[in-house]
């Protein structure tokens, strides 16, 4: 298991003591998912969901008003009424 | 008055012995006693309470008392609630305040509830043992060196010491059941569906169920009533759930007539012996109170959290992305470029056990192993969930011990992530089959409180809340309190 990749993926930053840490850690949890292994699950349908309820479907109206500011003063960094990050295109 | 019930407090309330101020005060003091040691609360705004209990006072004094009419309450800290912090004691949130409150915030507040402060929990709902907060463990009131169980263990911690009289918890693998039952106190998860997931910090959207903590059934039945119901706004609602009587549910004296399941996975080599024959002696009392006790199987049992840590930490992965330094919580100082914003921040925001199961479900859902890990998971979650269908055909209702030993100390488990998820071994599959479960106490082992699990098919909390009611109503377990909260 390649923690570091993973860990790229999941876009989380580790040190190599984490990663040295949590890669034997991660090997057992997942040695220990594989005892499903055991079972035959061939023609059995998954379950993604307790009931298998359908989407519910409502009128499509405006129910929400504009609370731009109280959502952003929750942000690390908002200008404008935008959230701020780092530059993200490069060139001029 | 320490330890009184709900209805004790109402009638006070309702008589003019006292106020929901006074009320709020005393509940205030005791927090300021016993909070230092027992770590439940983590956010406490005690003028914000005080303003909220004399709201309901001038309330009652106007309009008449609405269902939790100036009763005061804690929630854990995962509810999103305008006023008060809300950080799933996570570093990654430290400061939010949220801008709306979650769905149960709202109607408890329309209920004339009074909230006194924001509980503490596992960084996110993930842990055991309350250990994984970022504001450190909660500690058991029956013996402070021991956890009160997680990832509700501020609540739970709250109620079993009267620094409330009722707590608001959270369910995804047992985090109300299993710190109930390490409490002695009394905890519901709910059906899927029943109450509304609006504002409540998702982690697994699946499993997820808010719930009542409290010290009896009745209590439980009352707060369950003002909780369920439908809510537009979360399409995991169920409109059309059946609808029951949760407080004549809460009022059966007897148990004739009712057929209670003892699934032999449940009672297995490893458990605490003394665990066990409480349990057995539960039983032999359901019996003595008219029930007929019949010996049943759930052959996928031993599955179960094989099958939750695929799916759990998937539904994690995906949930916890949101956390990114830019729209709300914590960013890393001085971000180089984007992915140096969201790595670092991440790494510095997210605990060690957060991260571990971000990078599992990563892993169950990365390229060529979501069908060996995630699908498989789910097909195992079918097979549990046709354990119970089969089951039901049989029994009305299945009783189990909560957890498999009493509370263990802060630390024993906290070296090996996979010890620490075994100790959920019965309260998961309940959540992965959608189901309704409720923990009470049964008595003591080493001094500990022990919990009864109590499991009923979809939709029959009522099957349940009699089943509890009539139990607790010939027993004095539920009045038993941990020393030195008087």
């Amino acid at each position: 298991m390649d923690v570091k990749q993973i860990a790229e993926l999941a876009r989380i930053r580790l040190t190599d003591e984490e990663t040295a840490e949590i890669g034997p850690q991660m090997e057992k949890i997942i040695g220990y998912v594989e005892s499903m292994d055991a079972l035959d699950t061939a023609d059995i349908p998954p379950t993604a969901h307790p009931h298998d309820a359908a989407m519910p479907l409502r009128p499509d109206v405006v129910s929400n008003t504009n609370r731009r500011d109280e959502l952003l003063a929750g942000a690390p960094l908002a200008e404008s009424g935008l959230f701020v990050v780092p530059k993200v295109i490069e060139g001029q | 008055m320490a330890f009184a019930t709900l209805k004790e407090l109402a009638k006070r309330l309702n008589d003019g012995e006292t106020t929901a101020a006074d009320l709020a005060a005393a509940y205030l003091e005791r927090i300021g006693t016993y909070n230092e040691s027992l770590n439940a609360f983590v956010h406490i705004d005690a003028e914000a309470t005080l303003a909220q209990a004399e709201a309901s006072d001038h309330h009652r004094a106007k309009h008449g008392p609405r269902p939790l009419e100036g009763l005061p309450i804690a929630v854990k800290d995962i509810f999103c609630t305008t006023g008060m912090p809300t950080t799933c004691c996570s570093n990654i949130l430290k400061g939010f305040e949220s801008a709306y409150d979650a769905h149960v915030i709202s109607r408890l507040r329309e209920a004339g509830a009074v909230f006194l402060g924001k509980t503490n929990m596992d960084e996110f709902a993930m842990g055991s043992s309350n250990e994984t907060s970022a504001f450190g463990p909660a500690r058991n009131p029956w013996d402070v060196g021991c956890t009160p169980g997680g990832s509700s263990g501020g609540s739970a911690a709250a109620v079993a010491a009267d620094l409330a009289p009722v707590a608001l918890g959270t369910d995804t693998g047992g985090s109300i059941r299993q710190p109930a039952g390490l409490t002695g106190t009394v905890g519901l998860k709910p059906t899927y569906g029943r109450v509304s997931r609006r504002g409540i910090i998702a982690f697994a959207s699946s499993l997820d169920q808010a719930g009542p903590m409290t010290r009896n059934v009745r209590d439980t039945a009352l707060l369950a009533s003002v909780l369920c119901g439908h809510d537009a706004g979360d399409a995991t609602s169920v409109p059309d759930a059946p609808v029951i009587d949760w407080l004549q549910a809460a009022g059966r004296l007897d148990l004739y007539g009712l057929k209670i399941g003892r699934p032999r996975e449940y009672f297995v080599d490893g458990m605490h012996p003394e665990v066990r024959s409480r349990v057995e002696e539960a039983l032999a009392r359901c019996a003595d109170l008219g029930a007929e006790i019949v010996d049943i199987s759930l052959p996928h049992t031993q599955y179960a959290v094989a099958a939750y840590y695929v799916i759990a930490p998937s539904e994690a992965s995906a949930n916890l992305a949101r956390y990114d330094g830019v729209r709300y919580g914590v960013r890393c100082d001085n971000p180089s470029d984007l992915a140096d914003m969201y790595t670092r921040s991440r790494d510095e925001g997210f605990g060690a056990e957060v991260k571990r199961r971000i990078l599992t479900g990563t892993f169950a859902l990365s390229s060529g192993y979501y069908d060996a890990y995630y699908k498989k998971a789910q097909q195992v979650r079918t097979l549990l969930r046709r354990d119970f269908d089969e089951a039901f055909t049989k029994v009305d209702v299945i009783a189990t011990p909560t957890s498999p030993t009493p509370a263990f100390k802060l630390g024993e488990k906290t070296d090996d992530p996979l010890t620490m998820y075994l100790n959920d071994i019965f309260t998961i599959a309940v959540n992965l089959a959608g189901l309704p479960g409720l923990s009470q106490p049964c008595g003591m082992a080493d001094g500990l409180p022990v919990g009864l699990q109590w499991i009923a098919p979809a939709w029959r909390e009522d099957v349940i809340l009699g089943a509890a009611h009539a139990f607790e109503a010939a027993t004095d377990w539920h009045r038993q309190t941990p020393e030195g909260y008087s």
